[in-house]
C-alpha cells in the first residue's frame, strides 16, 4: 500500500499504463492514508465513494485504449474551488454546507485528463492567511517535525491542507492557489514543489474569489517534473475568465531536464534582507553555486522597490477583497444570521461567518477604498505596483531568470505568530512580488535547516515563460538531490 | 495615520460587519498598527505613474451577445437559506 502512495506521479501513470497496479488499487491506497493521517486535519472533505467511482471509469477508460494525459491519478482539490455537488468553503463557516452546482474550470481540465478527487483540501479562510490558522475548521499540521521535538508546526498558508498531503503521501499532487505566495511559502515549509504560473495560465472560473488581480491557480506536488504534467492539464484559455490568456500551453514537462547551459540568472540584491537566518543565506548561496556549475552566467540585479511590494499588496488584495467579498450577505446562499431588519441581517450573517482575518481584511479593504482615501492609499499603491512590475522589466534586459529564498525562515509553531498581523504578513516578503507583477514564480525544496527542516529556494520567470522555471528547477532539483521525506508520526 | 474607534465604526457599518462596541478599540489599535507600517509607501516617488489595475495587457475580450445558459431557478435556488415557490426569500426591504 505505502509503495503505490510514496510513489511520484510521473511513475504512477507509468506504472498505470503498464498495467503494473489500476487506479482503483491506487486510489484505494491513497484512500487509506487518508484516513490514517486525520491527525494532520489536511482534508477537510473526503470523497471516498466518488473517488472509487472515478477510479473504475478510469479503470475502463484505460481497457478501452482512451487514457487521458492524468488517467487514474488520485488527487486533492484545495477547497478554494467550486467542485459541483461536494460541499466547497473556502475555509470559512460562511460557506458551511455550500455545494456548488457547478464545477470550476481547472478542476474540470484535470477530470478531462482522467485524474480522480480523493476529496477537499484544508485551507486558510478564504486563502487569507500564512499558517493555516485561520481556516474555521481547524489548522493543518505540517507532517515534518523538528529534529528531537513534537511541537506542531505550520505547513504554512493559505495553500497548507495542499502542501501537507503532498508531503505525507496523501496524494500524488494537489491543486493549490496563490495571491501572495499561498502556493510558494507552504511548498517551502513541506519540502514540495509549488509554481504559480503567470497570472492568467490558470482560469480563475469557479475558484471562490479572494484579490482578482492577483490570484491564480497551480499545482503542488512531489517533483518538479510532476507539476509540470499538472500544470499542463490544469492551464489553458477560458472564454468565462476575462483574464484568462488564450497562449499556447506548451507541454511543461519537455522542459525538465533540459540544459540550462548559457542561461542568466538574477540575484537581486534587495532580497538579502536584515534578521534573514544565515542559514537561508547559505541555501541561496548554495543555490547560485549549484546553476553555476550546471552552465548558468550569475549576474546580480537590482529590484530597488522590493521593500514596498508587501505594503502596496496589503492594501490591493484587501482592497480587492472587500469588495469581492460583500457577495456573502446571507441572502442567495451560505449562512444568514436573521436580524431585526435587512441591514442587521447582513451586518450579522458577516460577523458570524467570517473569521476575524477576514474582517480584518475586509475592514482596510473598506478603509482605503472610502472617501477621502481612495487617492492616498489605494491609487498610491497602484502606482507603486506600476514600480515593481517596471524593476522586473529592467531585470529581464540582463537575465532570463532570478534565483531567490521562498520564505524568510523555515516552518514556524502553531501559534508562534498568530498574534501579530505584519509578523504574519512578513512571510510573504519574497513571493508578494510576483503575484503584484503576474509573473510565474516557483518554490523547490534544496535543503534542510539545523533542526531537520525543510528549505526551499525560488525561481522567477519572465511572462508566460514558465518552461524557463521547470528547467532551472529541475536542475536545482537535481543538484539539491533532495530525498528527505518526514518521519512518520501520524 | 491613526484609526480611531470612531473610525472603525464608520468602517464596519460600510463594510455590513456587526462588531461589538468593546472590539472598536482594539481593532482600532490594530488597523492603525498595520496602516503605520503601510504607512512607508508615502517613501516612494510615483509622479507621473501610471497607477496599474491588471497584469494582463490585453483589452477585454467581447462575446456574441447571446444567452449561453439559465432557466434553471431549481439550480439557482439550491444553496439558498429561505426559498418559496421559486424565489429567494428576503428581510422586508420597503417598509
Amino acid at each position: 500500500m505505502s509503495e503505490l502512495t510514496g510513489l511520484t506521479l510521473k511513475a504512477a501513470l507509468d506504472g498505470l499504463a503498464d498495467k503494473s497496479f489500476s487506479a482503483e488499487e491506487i486510489t484505494k491506497a491513497h484512500l487509506g492514508a487518508i484516513e490514517a493521517a486525520s491527525a494532520l486535519n489536511a482534508f477537510v472533505v473526503n470523497t471516498p465513494d466518488k473517488a472509487v467511482e472515478m477510479a473504475r471509469a478510469s479503470d475502463a477508460r484505460r481497457a478501452k485504449g482512451e487514457a487521458g494525459p492524468l488517467d487514474g491519478a488520485p488527487l486533492g482539490i484545495k477547497d478554494l474551488f467550486c467542485t459541483e455537488g461536494v460541499e466547497s468553503t473556502a475555509g470559512s463557516m460562511i460557506l458551511r454546507g455550500f455545494k456548488p452546482v457547478y464545477e470550476s474550470t481547472v478542476t474540470s481540465n484535470l477530470w478531462r485528463d482522467g485524474a480522480v478527487m480523493l476529496g477537499k483540501l484544508n485551507m486558510d479562510e478564504f486563502a487569507m492567511g500564512s499558517s493555516n490558522e485561520t481556516s474555521a475548521w481547524g489548522p493543518v499540521v505540517n507532517p515534518w517535525r523538528a529534529r528531537g521535538g513534537n511541537a506542531d508546526l505550520t505547513p504554512g498558508g493559505s495553500s497548507g491542507g495542499s502542501a501537507a498531503a503532498v508531503a505525507a503521501e496523501l496524494c500524488l499532487g494537489a491543486t493549490a492557489t496563490d495571491t501572495g505566495g499561498s502556493i510558494r511559502q507552504p511548498a517551502a515549509f513541506t519540502g514540495t514543489v509549488g509554481i504559480k504560473p503567470t497570472y492568467g495560465r490558470c482560469s480563475r472560473w469557479g475558484i471562490v474569489a479572494f484579490a482578482s488581480s492577483l490570484d491564480q491557480a497551480g499545482p503542488m506536488a512531489r517533483t518538479v517534473e510532476d507539476s509540470a504534467i499538472l500544470l499542463r492539464s490544469m492551464s489553458g484559455h477560458d472564454p468565462k475568465d476575462s483574464t484568462s490568456i488564450d497562449a499556447e500551453v506548451p507541454d511543461f514537462a519537455s522542459f525538465c531536464g533540459k540544459s540550462v547551459k548559457g542561461l542568466r540568472v538574477g540575484i537581486p540584491k534587495e532580497y538579502r534582507v536584515d534578521g534573514m537566518p544565515p542559514e537561508i543565506d547559505a541555501l541561496w548561496e548554495q543555490g547560485i553555486a549549484w546553476l553555476k556549475e550546471a552552465g548558468c552566467e550569475i549576474v546580480e540585479v537590482s529590484l530597488p522597490h522590493t521593500k514596498y511590494a508587501l505594503p502596496a499588496y496589503y492594501i490591493v488584495a484587501p482592497a480587492e477583497a472587500s469588495s469581492n467579498l460583500a457577495r456573502y450577505d446571507g441572502m442567495r446562499y451560505g449562512l444568514r444570521v436573521d436580524g431585526a431588519n435587512l441591514t442587521e441581517t447582513y451586518e450579522k450573517t458577516r460577523a458570524e461567518g467570517f473569521g476575524a482575518e477576514v474582517k480584518r481584511r475586509i475592514l482596510i479593504g473598506t478603509y482605503v477604498l472610502s472617501a477621502g482615501y481612495y487617492d492616498a492609499y489605494y491609487l498610491k499603491a497602484l502606482k507603486v505596483r506600476r514600480r515593481i512590475a517596471d524593476d522586473f522589466d529592467q531585470a529581464w534586459r540582463k537575465v532570463d531568470a532570478l534565483l531567490t529564498p521562498t520564505a524568510p525562515s523555515a516552518a514556524f509553531a502553531l501559534g508562534e505568530k498568530s498574534d501579530d498581523p505584519v509578523a504574519m504578513y512578513l512571510n510573504d516578503i519574497f513571493t508578494v512580488t510576483v503575484n503584484l507583477a503576474g509573473l510565474p514564480g516557483m518554490s523547490v525544496p534544496a535543503g534542510l535547516d539545523a533542526q531537520g527542516l525543510p528549505l526551499g529556494l525560488q525561481l522567477i520567470g519572465r511572462n508566460l515563460d514558465e518552461g524557463t522555471l521547470f528547467s532551472l528547477g529541475s536542475a536545482i532539483e537535481k543538484a539539491a538531490d533532495f530525498r528527505a521525506k518526514p518521519q512518520k508520526w501520524w | 495615520m491613526a484609526i480611531d474607534a470612531a473610525t472603525v465604526r464608520k468602517v464596519a457599518r460600510l463594510a455590513r460587519i456587526a462588531e461589538p462596541e468593546e472590539k472598536l478599540e482594539p481593532l482600532a489599535r490594530e488597523l492603525s498598527g498595520i496602516m503605520n507600517w503601510i504607512e512607508q509607501l508615502s517613501e516612494v516617488d510615483t509622479d507621473g505613474v501610471e497607477p496599474m489595475t491588471t497584469s494582463v495587457a490585453m483589452s477585454l475580450p467581447m462575446r456574441d451577445d447571446v444567452v449561453t445558459e439559465g432557466g434553471d431557478p431549481e439550480k439557482v435556488l439550491r444553496n439558498a437559506p429561505k426559498t418559496a415557490k421559486g424565489f429567494f426569500i428576503v428581510p422586508k426591504v420597503v417598509e
